[in-house]
C-alpha cells in the first residue's frame, strides 16, 4: 500500500528512527529481558491469585447462600449459631476487601501485615487472591442463587443431603451461568497485577518502567508491554469462549 | 490464529501511528509549554531539595526554580510525578525543567539538555544499625539486596554493579527505606541529604561513612529549547555570583550542622 505514494519526510525519517528505538528499548544490554522475566512473574502471580481467588470466593459463596436459603428454617441452636457467625465474617471480609482500592491492600500486605517477609511474589498472590476472592464469590453467589429452587427440591427428593445437591446439582449449573462473569475477573485481576511495581516486584509493567527509566523513552516499552497483556487477554477469552462451547453440549 | 495475528499486528501499528503523529504536533516556538509559566517537574519525597510542607511542595529545588522563574519573569507551576517520568515528560513537552536532585549522566544526555549544576549531591549507603555491612565493597562482593528509587543514579551504578537480581526498586526513596527497616533489604544506595532525613526519621539506620559516589545536580530541558536553557544559564550564573544559590543550600542544609 506504501507503494502508491510518495512518503512523506517524516514518515520515513519516523520509520528510520523506529529501529534505532527498537534496538536501544529491547536489544541493547538484554533489555528486553526486564519483559520476559516480568511476564513470567505477572503470569505466576495471576495464575496463583486465581486459584486463591477461586477457592475462597466458592468458600464464601456457599457460606453466604446457604445462610440466605436456609437460616430462616433452621431451629435456634449451635448449628444456626455457628452459620451466623460465619455470616458474618465473610459479610466483613466482603465489604473491607470490595470497599478499598486493590494497590492500597497491597502495600498494607508488603509494609505492614507481611512487613518481616522478603517473598514478594508470596505476598502479591495473598494480596490480590485475597482482593480476588471477594469479587469471585459474589459472582459465584449471583450463579447459586439463579438455580430454581426446584433443583434443590429434586435434589432433597431423590436424596442426597444438602452439600451434595450442591456439589452435583446446583454448583455445575451455576457454573455454567457465572462463567463470563468470572472470565471477566480474571481478565481484570491480570490486568490489576501491572500495580505490583509498587512493593518493589519486577512484573510485566514494572519490567517496561525500568526500561523506560533507563532510555528515557516512553513509546516502545509501554506499547510492548500494553500489546502483551492484549494478546494474553484475546487468548485467554478465546479459550473461556471454546469452554463455554463446550458447557451449552448440555442444553438442546 | 495467523488471522488473529495479523489483526493484533495491524492494530498495533495504527495505535503506534496515531500516536506518532500526536507527538510530531508539539514543537512550536514558544519560549515556555504554557504562556508565562515554568512548569517544573519534581518527585517530592525528596527530603531536603523537595517535599511536601503541608500541601505545598518546598526545599532547595523548589526555591531555585521559584527564584529564576521570577529572574525571567514567569509565574513557577509544579507537578509532582515519579521520578522515572520527570525526563519522558520534559522530553514529550509536557514539562519545561525537570529539577529533582537530578545527576547528570551521559545516558541523561543524550535524551535531553542539562543546565550549569547547582549543587552536589553524593551517593551513600544506608544500612541497619550493627549490619556486616561495613563500606561499598562489603555492598557489592557480599550475597546483600539494596533497595534504591527507581531510574535515580543509585539505581543505574547498582544495577550495573551487582546485578538486577539484588536490586529492589521503589518508586519512592522512603519506600526503600521503610523496606530496610522491616529488614526486606540489606542496604539502600540514595542521595546523601534525603538519607540524612531518613535516617533521622527512622531509629536503628545508620549511613555507612564512605560515599559511594559524587555528583553534581542539574535541571533537564527538551533538547529543542535551547533559547530556555540559556536563559536559565544566565540566572543561575547571576544566581551563584550573588550568594542566592549558597544562601538557599545554607538555609536546607546547615553547614554546621
Amino acid at each position: 500500500m506504501i507503494c502508491c505514494f510518495d512518503m512523506p519526510a517524516w514518515l520515513s525519517e519516523w520509520l528510520a528512527g523506529i529501529g534505532d528505538e527498537f534496538i536501544l528499548n529491547f536489544v541493547k544490554d538484554d533489555r528486553y529481558m526486564y519483559i520476559v522475566k516480568g511476564l513470567g512473574l505477572t503470569l505466576e502471580v495471576t495464575f496463583f491469585a486465581v486459584l486463591l481467588g477461586i477457592a475462597l470466593g466458592i468458600i464464601c459463596a456457599i457460606v453466604r447462600s446457604t445462610y440466605d436459603k436456609i437460616s430462616v428454617e433452621m431451629r435456634p441452636g449451635f448449628g444456626k449459631a455457628v452459620l451466623s457467625f460465619l455470616n458474618a465474617v465473610t459479610n466483613l471480609y466482603l465489604t473491607v476487601i470490595r470497599g478499598t482500592p486493590v494497590v492500597v491492600q497491597l502495600m498494607i500486605a508488603y509494609f505492614v501485615i507481611f512487613a518481616s517477609s522478603k517473598n514478594k511474589v508470596l505476598v502479591a498472590i495473598l494480596a490480590f487472591g485475597i482482593n480476588s476472592g471477594a469479587y469471585v464469590a459474589e459472582i459465584i453467589r449471583s450463579g447459586i442463587m439463579s438455580i430454581d429452587q426446584g433443583q434443590f427440591e429434586a435434589g432433597r427428593s431423590l436424596g442426597f443431603n444438602y452439600v451434595q445437591t450442591m456439589i452435583y446439582i446446583i454448583i455445575p449449573q451455576a457454573f455454567k451461568n457465572v462463567l463470563p462473569a468470572l472470565a471477566n475477573e480474571f481478565i481484570v485481576l491480570l490486568k490489576e497485577t501491572s500495580v505490583s511495581g509498587y512493593i518493589g516486584l519486577e512484573d510485566m509493567t514494572k519490567g517496561g518502567d525500568i526500561i523506560r527509566s533507563r532510555t528515557y523513552s516512553a513509546f516502545m516499552p509501554l506499547l510492548a508491554v500494553a500489546a502483551i497483556y492484549l494478546v494474553i487477554v484475546m487468548f485467554f477469552s478465546k479459550m473461556v469462549s471454546l469452554l463455554e462451547r463446550r458447557l451449552r453440549n448440555s442444553e438442546r | 490464529m495467523k488471522n488473529l495475528l495479523t489483526k493484533v499486528v495491524s492494530a498495533a501499528l495504527i495505535g503506534a501511528m496515531g500516536l506518532a503523529l500526536a507527538g510530531c504536533a508539539g514543537s512550536s516556538n514558544k519560549l515556555t509549554v504554557e504562556d508565562g509559566k515554568l512548569i517544573m517537574a519534581t518527585n517530592a519525597f525528596f527530603p531536603p531539595y523537595e517535599f511536601y510542607e503541608g500541601d505545598k511542595i518546598v526545599g532547595i529545588d523548589q526555591e531555585i526554580a521559584a527564584e529564576v522563574a521570577t529572574r525571567l519573569g514567569l509565574e513557577l507551576e509544579i507537578q509532582d510525578v515519579e521520578f522515572d517520568s520527570i525526563i519522558t515528560g520534559v522530553q514529550a513537552g509536557k514539562y519545561d525543567i525537570g529539577c529533582a536532585g537530578m545527576t547528570v549522566t551521559e545516558d541523561r544526555l543524550k535524551s535531553v539538555n542539562f543546565t550549569t549544576p547547582y549543587a552536589t549531591g553524593i551517593q551513600v549507603i544506608i544500612v541497619a544499625d550493627g549490619s556486616d555491612i561495613a563500606d561499598a565493597d562489603a555492598l557489592i562482593a557480599g550475597d546483600y539486596t539494596v533497595g534504591v528509587q527507581q531510574g535515580t543514579t543509585g539505581d543505574i551504578y547498582m544495577s550495573d554493579e551487582v546485578g538486577d537480581d539484588r536490586v529492589e526498586r521503589f518508586n519512592k526513596g522512603a519506600d526503600a527505606v521503610l523496606a530496610l527497616t522491616n529488614g526486606q533489604v540489606d542496604a539502600v544506595v540514595i542521595d546523601n541529604e534525603p538519607a540524612n532525613a531518613f535516617v533521622e526519621a527512622n531509629e536503628g539506620l545508620v549511613i555507612l561513612d564512605t560515599p559511594y559516589a559524587v555528583e553534581d545536580y542539574a535541571m533537564c530541558l527538551n533538547k529543542d529549547n535551547e533559547e530556555l536553557l540559556n536563559k536559565i544559564n544566565d540566572a543561575l550564573k547571576a544566581m551563584t555570583d550573588d550568594g542566592t544559590i549558597a544562601a538557599i543550600i545554607e538555609k536546607y542544609i546547615p553547614s554546621n550542622g
